[in-house]
């Protein structure tokens, strides 16, 4: 196990003093992100990348919180950024959704508004629940839709906790018995403060969030987008490596030394997710630092670049078990990664290509790992990640797979 | 004692091609033997099974009581192997290459550090261990290149080549160190086609050609195979053409063989003093000029030469 990680860490080593590797590692990504900034005015802190999402409204609470939810998104702050319509039924909502003529759907149900201001004889102890029917083919759009919701949200939120003491004037409460409006009241203010993340629509969101959380950064999507592409870089690169290895006599060197066959290999591999997990990481702290991009949950993104570095690092060995040698692999590599770049969103906005693109681009790291970022950057925390990651791990281990058949067949650790 | 290395009917192929025909030879401790054999005989093909880098197709071979095809583990761990080209991480440096090597080697914490001070002092490389070996000379880094091999005191030393392609002093220095270990007790497997290299070194050689082994032996055994010969070299013009005088030397009475190398003929004849005069007068015929003439007991050249009818140089 050791010698497996010095290995990796010699790989790693060797990769950050070649200067050509680092330009196409880095610099490439940063300038292109910073490039792609200024072409979409990013940086003038106004219009953003996102505009216009075609969004439908059901109000079947027809009453106060109902309404003010709607006239949120007709307010005139929100009137660049999207699009809303309104419909009769949640049905009617579910075939525009469907047919790809809305980004999500915004159902606000019957009783939504009596829910969480009760009036006398009708409180109900669970608060009734907003529907959100997003398009998964446009997950930064949907992203952007909940976002105002869970911003919303979180508003009505503050004030049932705030205003704890003006529940008790609420008109009719008075009638109750006294003991039972305090068990209430508490039971309600402990419901809020436990349990931030269940699944009812009022605990959706912490109110901590700043309200220009609804602003969604483009740069959060140009600079994932440049990363992840150039991290298909990266791990060709480092595919390449071992049948450089091969070729410059290092590998030979280290099969007749008394090291496992398992430990050179793995450590190999080990050296490619490594350089990955620091190219990417570096970009993305880059991001933060110089672009002003926030990321919110830090344990979500770890694990997210963690996850899509290894779904790339299993493109990377899968290209060095098709190539014969070194300059093949890099010229493979390069392609894959100009193709994986534009058919994962990298450069276009996934939501803009058609259907068939959308469903093709699933095989690449680049898309599931926007997907992944673009969920971030909205404020979503781990379980709105897990289908991204989970689907990264399963990429990853697959390829893993293929190329360690590939790998066993043109026998690669012997010559 | 047992000897070090012993090596039973070793044959490889590569495909339909076979490139060591069933060698066998044995090794004793404290040894230096050559395997001597031009380009393409097969020594780094025999290294590299030795080494347990490749299975051998049939044969096998111990080293220190251990089968290259039953425990190479166990192989690995008392050899240690100074391959023909250059097996080095050129954006590490001299030192950096050592240290991880050396753990590769199962070596770490100070033992490490020492055997990295010793090593860099053994190649004289301590006043550029800091120093990148892409920026190095062919010479320094075939030095660090052996200094790798030698990290782990290894039993016995596969050296394949070490001083291919650089220059005298730096071959002068390499020579050197494979003597000096030799003398600390380190038994060597030296492969070479320079016939000098493997006379200076060697306690016994092996003649290697076309994956055979031709001849064994020490020095003295083998030139007595060739009988009582002596060898003329001609040393000739930058401008002359030796492979001219050597085809005309051929025909010459009492002239055995003549081969052409570059700027050099020379003439195996049973007796030299007897030949001399003919030679240079169809040199002189050809209006070819001879710098000096040396005249030499028999030796691995003229053995080779002998056996196989060919020079061993290209
Ligand atoms: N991997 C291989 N596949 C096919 N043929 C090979 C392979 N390696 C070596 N050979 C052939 O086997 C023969 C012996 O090669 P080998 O490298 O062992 O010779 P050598 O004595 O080390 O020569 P040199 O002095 O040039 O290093 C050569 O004819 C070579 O072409
Ligand atoms: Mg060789």
């Amino acid at each position: 196990m050791l010698k497996l990680i010095l290995i990796g860490l010699k790989d790693l080593k060797i990769m950050f003093r070649d200067r050509a590797a680092l330009t196409f590692m880095l610099l490439a990504p940063f300038l292109l992100t910073l490039g792609l900034g200024f072409v979409t005015g990013s940086f003038g802190g106004g219009g953003s990348g996102l505009s216009d999402i075609p969004v439908v409204l059901v109000n079947l609470d027809k009453a106060e919180l109902g309404n003010a939810l709607v006239d949120v998104f007709y307010s005139e702050e929100l009137s660049t950024l999207v699009e809303p319509s309104g419909a009769a039924s949640a049905e009617a909502t579910y075939r525009l959704v469907e047919e790809d003529q809305a980004a999500a759907a915004v159902i606000i149900p019957a009783g939504f508004t009596q829910s969480i201001i009760p009036t006398a004889g009708t409180f109900s102890p669970d608060p009734v629940q907003i529907e959100i029917y997003s398009n998964p083919a446009r997950p930064t759009s949907a992203g952007v839709i909940k976002a105002i919701v869970d911003e919303f949200i979180s508003r009505v939120e503050e004030g049932r906790i705030s205003g704890m003491t003006a529940i008790l004037s609420i008109p009719g409460i008075q009638n109750m018995p006294s003991e039972q409006v305090e068990a209430l009241a508490r039971g309600m203010f402990e419901n809020a403060e436990a349990d931030s993340d269940s699944t009812t629509a009022i605990a959706l969101k912490k109110a901590s969030q700043g309200a220009d959380a609804v602003q969604f950064d483009p740069l959060a999507y140009m600079a994932p987008g440049m990363a992840l592409m150039f991290l298909m870089y990266t791990v060709s690169y480092g595919g390449r490596s071992i049948l450089a290895e091969k070729a410059q006599g290092t590998l030979p060197r280290l099969l007749v030394s008394p090291t496992l066959s398992y430990q050179i290999l793995g450590g190999k591999v080990f050296g490619i997710f490594l350089s990955g997990v620091a190219q990417v990481g570096i970009l993305i702290l880059a991001s933060s630092v110089f672009f002003g991009v926030r990321w919110g949950d830090s344990f979500g993104l770890v694990l997210l670049i963690l996850a899509a570095v290894f779904g790339a690092t299993g493109w990377g060995l899968l290209l060095t078990a098709i190539g014969r040698s070194a300059g093949q692999v890099s010229a493979l590599g390069s392609s894959v990664m100009l193709i994986f770049g534009i058919l994962g969103g990298s450069f276009i906005s996934l939501e803009q290509l058609p259907p068939f693109v959308r469903m093709v681009s699933k095989i690449t790291p680049n898309a599931w790992g926007l997907d992944g970022f673009t969920t971030l950057a909205l404020g979503g925390g781990l379980p709105q990640l897990a289908e991204p990651i989970t689907a990264l791990l399963v990429m990853g281990a697959s390829l893993f797979a293929v190329s360690a058949i590939l790998f066993r067949r043109t026998n690669v650790m012997k010559r | 004692m047992p000897p070090i290395l012993q090596v039973h009917s070793l044959v490889k192929k590569y495909g339909d091609f076979t490139a060591v025909k069933g060698i066998s030879f044995d090794i004793q401790q404290g040894e230096i033997f050559s395997l001597l054999g031009p380009n393409g005989a097969g020594k780094t093909t025999t290294i590299s099974i030795l080494s347990t880098l490749y299975d051998p197709t049939e044969g096998d071979a111990t080293i220190a009581g251990h089968s290259i095809r039953k425990d190479p583990m166990a192989v690995r761990r008392v050899i240690g192997v100074v391959p023909q080209d250059l097996a080095l991480y050129e954006d590490l440096t001299a030192r950096e290459n050592l240290e991880f090597w050396g753990r590769m080697y199962d070596l770490s914490g100070k033992s490490l550090a020492n055997r990295i001070a010793e090593v860099l002092e053994q190649i004289g490389l301590t006043e550029r261990a800091k120093d990148r070996v892409r920026t190095f000379s062919g010479g320094m880094k075939r030095r660090v290149n052996i200094g790798v091999g030698l990290l782990h005191k290894p039993q016995l030393l596969f050296m394949d080549e070490p001083t291919v392609g650089i220059d005298p002093q730096s071959r002068r220095a390499i020579l050197d160190t494979v003597k000096e270990l030799n003398r600390q007790g380190m038994t060597v497997l030296y492969t070479t086609h320079y016939m000098e290299e493997a006379a200076e070194l060697s306690h016994r050689v092996g003649i290697i050609d076309h994956g055979e082994m031709i001849a064994i032996g020490t020095q003295k055994e083998l030139t007595q195979q060739v009988g009582q010969t002596e060898t003329l070299i001609l040393h000739i013009g930058e401008n002359d053409d030796p492979a001219a005088l050597a085809q005309s030397l051929t025909g010459l009475e009492g002239v055995l063989q003549a081969q052409a190398t570059d700027h050099e003929v020379s003439v195996i004849t049973p007796e030299a003093e007897d030949v001399l005069a003919a030679v240079v007068g169809a040199a002189n015929e050809r209006g070819i000029k001879i710098r000096s003439i040396d005249i030499r007991e028999p030796n691995l050249e003229a053995v080779f030469l002998h056996l196989t009818g060919r020079a061993l140089r290209d």
